[in-house]
């Protein structure tokens, strides 16, 4: 038997046995999923019910919800409303941003200014996040280019009075919230802007033409046919915008107030303070949350034009 | 509503020009299409028929010339202002919004009270035999169906012109000689004038009062279709609509006498044994059978002429006539009527 004849032979078997394809096909990230992910959270939601000793700093394996009791304590509290004040209003930001630019491409660019499109939104995706968040940290400071532009055209005096309002009060920009904003959104923006414009893709132009054939004027065409067709991509994107928030631990520590979001809490809590348990429970935050948001937007109709 | 007006026109069209570039997709036209009536606009892909009708919805604006509604020039109006409605090739329904939705979209945004837009819009989904299929969503109907939703949402604003671009190309065909029938009856039921654009000449033989023939941005014959079958003006008319012999000036003055550009359909020709005596008036010419064609109701023969040219016969399969084999002599003859001279 040559070997030509046995790969034939291998083919005609595989080819009369789809099945057995598709199991070879998904094995291996069935059990990376299974085992590596699943398995690490389940491990992960398992040990948010435990407690470490607090004079010895082993972990003591009884079951207890008294990580979870903490959660609740004002402190962190806090650290959770700021959290998820600061991942909505990046995500709001972003749709806001995201939406004139992936409708200017999915409807009038073709060609190479598509293509450019693109390359732009990538782009920032290719550098390095960490030398994109100093870099904003420079472009945010009291000497960087934005304090500079407003003393320039004579508004120092607007910027200064914004860094006087409560909550978002800071000596400059980079120190104040609306920095971390500024930041997240820029690092977040390629997330929200590509499943927006790929949904707006799959609207074809003889909706809108049948839509304003019907009588209704452009605006009402927008929230009628249009935005109604985009919000699966909408959602999408704020799932990404939202989440990656939630969980980031880098951008709040060099930009902003210093006061510590979630994914900072975790950070602290399983690395300086040793308490893995703690963390756990910290950590089972962002998941509960974007399960209540995709339940709220699942709710909402979000996705029924799927 | 589809008034009648008081000159009877319903669209005109006066020295109408729309180029992209270089390209006159429509060249100079100038037509009227009168109050209630089915016309038909008939031509190949490219000829200009689809953005005549695109200029009528308003989607697009003439380069130059007049496009009127009803005697009101429809310059710089926008769609949404227009008394017309479309029938989209593609049907194009909105996929987030059930049939009934779909159907009352119209009345929606004239904001007729939700009660009686859900009860005009159910009236208009039984006219087009779709009762209780409201609740669906268009993605759960069948071709066919969401055929009659399109033309029930436009149907729905009873508007003075109705088009429809190509609405039966993407059904099958016992599907659409059977939605041909019932879009006939339509047109009838609800006395609005219809555009119905289509590269199909049987459709718009069958359906249209009047078919306007495009090539190339321009109208080579508009005319019943009567007419335009039995005397087509030009050779792509002929060409074009139904199957003609066309007949090289050289091989018509050896038949006629005439140099001229010639047309004969297939069906008006008769075959005979060779040598046998032609009535009078009838035009002769002996050949021989180089291909025969068994079609089912008749039987196409293509003969090779003598001293050049070749002609297609269709005989109709009535009974069991004696059928010449490839290679047989035949004499073919016709009543000099039937012999069209072309323009061009």
């Amino acid at each position: 038997m040559t070997s030509a004849s046995l790969s034939n032979r291998t083919s005609t078997y595989l080819f009369n046995h789809p099945r057995l394809v598709l199991l070879l096909l998904l094995l291996p990230p069935l059990l990376w999923l299974g085992i590596i992910y699943l398995g690490s959270l389940f491990s992960l939601l398992a040990h948010s019910f435990f407690a470490i000793d607090d004079f010895t700093g082993k972990i003591v394996y009884d079951i207890s919800l008294d990580n979870f009791v903490r959660l609740f304590s004002d402190a962190n509290r806090a650290i959770i409303l700021r959290t998820v004040l600061m991942a909505s209003v990046v995500t709001i930001i972003c749709g806001i941003m995201a939406f004139p630019l992936a409708y200017y491409v999915a409807r009038y660019a073709s060609g190479r200014v598509k293509a450019l499109f693109y390359i732009a939104v990538m782009l920032p995706l290719w550098s390095n996040y960490l030398v994109r968040v100093y870099s904003w940290k420079l472009i945010l400071a009291k000497e960087g280019v934005i304090h500079w532009l407003f003393e320039a055209l004579g508004l120092g005096w607007l910027l200064n009075w914004i860094l006087t309002l409560p909550v978002v009060a800071g000596s400059s920009l980079s120190t104040s919230y609306i920095g971390t904003a500024l930041t997240f959104t820029y690092i977040w923006l390629p997330f929200m802007v590509l499943p927006i414009q790929a949904s707006l893709e799959r609207v074809p132009r003889s909706l809108l033409e049948a839509s304003s054939d019907l009588g209704a004027r452009p605006g009402e065409t927008f929230r009628k046919v249009i935005f109604p067709l985009a919000v699966p991509g909408i959602a999408a994107g704020s799932i990404f915008t939202f989440s990656l928030t939630l969980g980031d631990y880098i951008i709040p520590q060099l930009i902003g107030s210093s006061r510590p979001f979630i994914g900072q809490a975790v950070y602290q809590l399983q690395g300086t303070a040793g308490d893995i348990p703690m963390a756990a429970a910290f950590a089972m935050v962002p998941i509960l949350i974007m399960a209540i948001y995709l339940t709220i937007a699942k709710r909402m109709g979000a996705f029924d034009a799927l | 509503m589809g008034g009648v007006n008081q000159d009877g026109v319903a669209v005109s069209f006066r020295e109408v020009s729309r180029h992209y570039g270089a390209v006159k997709a429509v060249d100079g036209v100038s037509f009227d299409i009168l109050d209630g009536e089915f016309f038909a606009m008939l031509g190949p892909s490219g000829s200009g028929k689809t953005t005549c009708l695109r200029l009528i919805a308003g989607f697009e604006q003439p380069t130059s010339g007049i496009v009127s509604i009803h005697g009101k020039d429809m310059a710089g109006v926008p769609p949404y202002d227009r008394d017309v409605n479309t029938v989209f090739q593609d049907y194009a329904l909105f996929p987030h919004m059930n049939v009934l939705d779909n159907v009352a979209y119209g009345l929606m945004i004239r904001k007729v009270p939700a009660a009686e837009r859900r009860r005009q819009a159910e009236e208009m989904l039984e006219m087009v035999a779709l009762g209780g299929f409201g609740g669906r969503k268009p993605s759960q109907l069948s071709g066919g169906q969401r055929q009659r939703v399109a033309l029930a949402r436009a149907l729905v604003n009873h508007p003075s012109v109705l088009l429809l671009d190509e609405p039966l190309g993407a059904l099958d065909l016992k599907l659409r000689e059977q939605m041909q029938v019932e879009l006939k009856a339509i047109q009838r039921r609800v006395g609005i004038t219809f555009v119905y654009v289509t590269h199909d000449q049987g459709e718009a033989l069958s359906m249209s009062d009047r078919v306007a023939v495009f090539n190339q941005g321009r109208i080579e014959q508009m005319a019943r279709p009567n007419e335009l079958y039995e005397n087509p003006a030009t050779a792509f008319v002929a060409g074009f609509v139904g199957v003609s012999n066309l007949l090289a000036p050289a091989v018509a003055e050896r038949l006629t006498g005439r140099k001229a550009h010639c047309s004969i359909r297939p069906e008006k020709i008769h075959l005979a044994a060779p040598g046998a005596t032609a009535p009078a008036n009838a035009m002769a010419v002996e050949g021989r059978v180089a291909a025969i064609l068994y079609l089912g109701a008749s039987t196409r023969y293509d003969v090779a002429l003598d001293g050049g040219g070749e002609i297609t016969v269709n005989v109709q399969n009535r009974d069991q006539h004696a059928e010449p084999a490839e290679g047989e002599r035949v004499l073919l003859w016709w009543e000099a009527r039937h012999l069209m001279q072309l323009a061009g």
